[in-house]
């Protein structure tokens, strides 16, 4: 049975519990629902809990352990027939692919009995390529892998069809006058709830031990000394590459550098004219259409950088200056970044700028001061605390922003002062390194979970840093 | 006392200032004032120009992308060519490759100038050829393949225009470009024009950019959105189905039940973080969990689900959260008051007043969802898809594309036909999401009420 079906018939079964436990509920108290402890539809309701819920965290667990069992076995029933030399999850990936395939082109004894040479073919005939070389260790292990996953998929809807029967047998065989439904249905639901809120944990959980995990894998194939002190990048796929953080931080820090020189002063001005000179109605458009910039996905931002704003700069600064013929650069992917920016220092400062008690404003103005004076000698020095998390706020965004860069800033990896000249950054060299064919086993694409992990914590920790400051400032007020 | 004043009042020198007429410290204050209030006006148009430029060039360069040249001629499917046995048989009429097609076309073609009477010397077949798109032939081979019976009659085929014909009335390709481009010749331009006054060259509305799938490198002229559309459908559907109830749920939790102690701390702080995790990093997540791990295929639009359903889930929680605190606690009071469990109460009072709120979040989270493009290229997204993935919950397991992917993909391609791809589609995205955002806006106006 398909996922989708086996998915239907526990919800289907859950279904009819709730009408069987609701009548039974109903039989029980002999038809007088008053001498029933709840009302009629907890007792359903419990039936339904107890048999759509565990059967379906079965059927997510199963559906999550099994391909890693199958994976084990076949490839450990393979492991005896290839070469040393030939790599084992090359070789998977052809033996997935294959199984995948045999449906297409028949029964599993048609292709047992094709040689592998006119197994190919017909697979290309399919529009499936196979990459290496095809033995019948393989068709066999093919064969293997599907016949294991038809068992894995028969034995999971057994299994969770009976652990939805019984569910619902343990939630009617309970079912008494006196038994508590919408104490257990409720308690029931109490813990669902928690679950869910403990995904966000999982999920930070799940993030930290993926990066960690291969960054130590990747940390004993190349030395971490190497990583955070060499200052060249130059990753070679035949092995012996140097994989110096450096040429990559610089890059980042420098484009984000130039992004918070041009949205600072403007993000920052214009919350200013927002909050203390606009008319409510000037702010009622304004507002919003400087936030439109905050939700203009950033691969628009990518194009408008390679499109339009590279080929500008180079045509009217950096050619006529003499400073490099890249459309991509530093400076490019800076401003644009900038443009995004803009949004999340202004909002931020407009709410910080607002939050600044009146009197403070009026003591100033009381004593003759214009409002730009009191602007700058009162209401800033006042908010400077959040206005500082917002830009740092910004910048964390800055550091992590991924599609901007890659389009915009270049892919080689320099250590040099000139804003027009491309260079990289940490998040196009993830996004470099771990598309395409991703082989899980050499530094060159292992690097990608350290530089992962290194964004990580820098993202963190300034956020970490930004809301302290603005939660500090808070409390100054209220 | 006295004296003393009047001797000071004695040095200083009378003052001449009045309130009526400013002296210079006030004129120069008064400049600054106007100054830094210039400055802020500065900043705003400065920001909303540069929104305006954007938009702008998006929409020069992606409007383009919806009309397309198309050659309107008569196309005679003789028998003889395409179905050499006369069975009509669909095995045999699938062997004639759009090789075939092409020349059929090419001669149709030929026969259409020379009948309308148009100079074409100078041009070679190979040219005559070269004036409509690689995929033409393979569209007529479609039009065959599904109906046998045309062969043998002569049709009004519109012909995609090749792509630089295509630019030409788009102003990328203009002749003296054309004199250096080895893809086209000014004949073949000049003979586009002569077409043009015929009648038979037009361009009109494309709806094949919307509905075709990605084609390859050389034919931008046909490729189309159809696959990004719908794998951005799945991964939205994926997105909605699980992070509405899992986000609802945990607001539920963090906002009503939740006791004061390390647990909540634990969870809301980790909240918080996730939001601002860089969007790259669930990339990573996704790739080492979903595809390694639990060994979910490539470019599945059910990884890219449930990748954006990690991401988006924090950035719905916090307006769920707000939602239901908006709704005032007299309500849940008054429900408890009348004997109802606080679950009772949440679930049937503060829920159903808060769903507005709710919804306008949940959109607004899948909104920012449609648009992310760096975590599904770290998933394989990137892969070049010809065929639809079948329907859902199957489908959702095939190989698909994403439309921001669909764009980082067409601006990583040689032919400039493939910047006015992308900018259109673009223009599909933000249409997408002004939709979203407009839906949100108006269920806020419509529904939200204040307490």
């Amino acid at each position: 049975m398909s996922i989708g079906l086996v998915s239907l018939t526990l919800l289907a079964l859950a279904a009819a519990g709730y009408f069987i436990g609701r009548a039974r509920a109903v039989s029980v108290a002999g038809g007088d629902t008053r001498k029933l402890h709840s009302l009629a539809g907890f007792y359903g309701q419990s039936v339904f809990l107890f048999a759509a819920v565990p059967s379906f965290l079965v059927m997510i667990a199963w559906l999550l352990i099994q391909p890693v069992l199958i994976e084990s076995r076949v490839s450990a029933r393979l492991q005896t027939t290839i070469g040393p030399d030939a790599s084992m999850s090359l070789v998977m990936a052809d033996v997935r692919r294959l199984a995948g395939a045999i449906d297409r082109i028949g029964s599993a004894d048609e292709v047992a009995s094709l040689t592998p040479e006119a197994l190919k073919a017909r697979l290309a005939g399919q529009g499936v390529a196979i990459g290496g070389a095809m033995t019948t260790d393989q068709v066999a292990a093919a064969n293997d892998y599907r016949a294991l996953q038809g068992k894995g998929r028969l034995g999971m809807t057994v299994v969770a069809i009976a652990v939805a029967l019984a569910g619902m047998a343990l939630a009617l065989g309970r079912i008494r006058a006196d038994y508590r439904a919408r104490n257990v249905t409720e308690r029931f639901i109490m813990v669902l709830l928690i679950g869910a809120s403990l995904i966000a944990v999982l999920t930070t959980a799940g993030i930290i031990a993926s990066l960690l995990f291969e960054t130590i894998h990747f940390f004993s194939l190349y030395p971490a000394a190497d990583f955070f002190l060499s200052t060249t990048w130059s990753p070679k796929f035949g092995g012996g590459s140097d994989l110096g953080i450096w040429p990559l931080l610089w890059g980042t820090l420098y484009v984000s550098l130039i992004a918070l020189i041009v949205a600072v002063p403007v993000g920052l001005m214009s919350a200013i004219y927002l909050a203390e000179y606009a008319s409510p109605r000037v702010r009622t458009w304004v507002k919003p259409a400087i936030e439109v910039l905050a939700g203009i996905p950033t691969i628009v931002y990518g194009l408008f950088a390679l499109v339009t704003v590279g080929p500008l700069l180079r045509d009217w600064f950096a050619q006529p200056l003499g400073l490099g013929n890249s459309s991509s650069s530093v400076m490019t992917a800076g401003l644009v970044m900038g443009i995004m920016v803009i949004p999340f220092v202004s909002s931020l400062s407009d709410d910080i700028i607002n939050a600044v008690p009146q009197s403070l404003r009026d003591g100033s103005l009381g004593l003759g001061a214009t409002p730009s004076e009191t602007i700058r000698q009162v209401v800033l020095p006042a908010a400077l605390p959040g206005i500082v998390g917002a830009v740092l706020l910004a910048a964390s965004r800055a550091i992590g922003e991924t599609m901007i860069v890659v389009m915009g800033a270049g892919a080689a990896a320099k250590l040099s002062m000139n804003p027009f000249e491309a260079m990289t950054t940490v998040t196009v060299k993830i996004v470099s390194q771990l598309t395409g064919d991703t082989e899980f086993a050499s530094p060159e694409t292992l690097v990608a979970f350290a530089l992962g992990l290194t964004l990580f914590v820098i993202t963190l920790a300034l956020n970490i840093f930004a809301l302290w400051i603005v939660r500090r400032y808070r409390e100054q007020y209220e | 006392m006295t004296d003393i004043t009047a001797s000071q009042a004695a040095a200083m020198p009378p003052s001449t200032s009045s309130l009526l007429a400013p002296d210079a410290r006030v004129r120069r204050r008064n400049a600054a004032e106007a100054r830094f209030r210039s400055y802020g006006l500065a900043a705003i148009v400065l920001a909303l120009m540069a929104l305006v430029w954007l938009l702008f060039s998006i929409f020069g360069a992606g409007l383009p992308a919806f009309r397309q040249t198309v050659i309107q001629f008569p196309v005679t499917l003789e028998a003889g060519k395409l179905d050499k046995d006369g069975g009509r048989d669909p095995a045999a009429l699938a062997k004639v490759t759009t090789v075939t097609y092409a020349k059929v076309l090419s001669a149709s073609l030929k026969a259409a100038i020379a009948d309308k009477g148009i100079q074409a010397e100078g041009l070679t077949d190979k040219q005559i050829t070269g004036m409509f798109s690689q995929e033409a032939p393979a569209m007529l081979r479609r039009a065959v393949l599904a109906d046998p019976g045309l062969i043998g009659q002569t049709i009004t085929f519109d012909a995609y225009a090749a792509g630089r014909i295509d630019g030409y009335y788009k102003g990328r390709v203009t002749l003296e470009s054309a004199s250096r481009d080895s893809n086209v010749t000014p004949e073949q331009l000049h003979l586009a024009d002569a077409l043009k006054e015929a009648g038979m060259l037009s361009t009109p509305f494309n709806p094949g950019f919307l509905a075709m799938p990605d084609a390859s490198d050389k034919r931008p002229e046909a490729a189309g959105l159809g696959i990004a559309v719908l794998g951005s459908a799945y991964m939205m559907v994926v997105v909605l189905v699980l992070s509405l109830p899992i986000g609802v749920a945990a607001s539920i939790y963090l906002e009503e039940f939740a006791p004061k102690n390390r647990l909540t701390d634990l969870i809301e702080v980790n909240i918080a973080n996730l939001a601002a995790v860089p969007s790259i990093v669930y990339g990573i997540l996704g790739l080492a969990i979903f595809i390694n791990m639990a060994g979910l295929p490539q470019s599945a639009p059910i990884v890219g689900g449930l990748v954006l359903t990690l991401m988006t889930l924090p950035r719905i929680i916090i307006p769920t959260r707000a939602a239901l605190k908006a709704v005032p606690p007299s309500i849940r009071d008054a429900a408890l008051g009348v004997g109802a469990s606080k679950m009772q109460s949440v679930l049937h009072h503060v829920l159903p007043l808060a769903a507005p709120g709710i919804l306008t979040g949940m959109i607004i989270g899948l909104a920012q969802a449609l648009g992310e493009t760096a975590p599904l290229l770290l998933i394989g997204m990137v892969a070049f898809v010809r065929d639809f993935p079948a329907a859902p919950p199957a489908g959702l397991f095939d190989p698909a594309s994403a439309l921001p992917v669909q764009i980082y993909n067409w601006t990583q391609r040689g032919d400039p036909g493939f910047v006015e791809r992308a900018s259109g589609a673009i223009i599909v995205l933000l249409a997408f999401l002004l939709v979203m955002n407009a839906v949100a806006i108006i269920l806020r106006r419509r529904f939200e009420r204040r307490w």
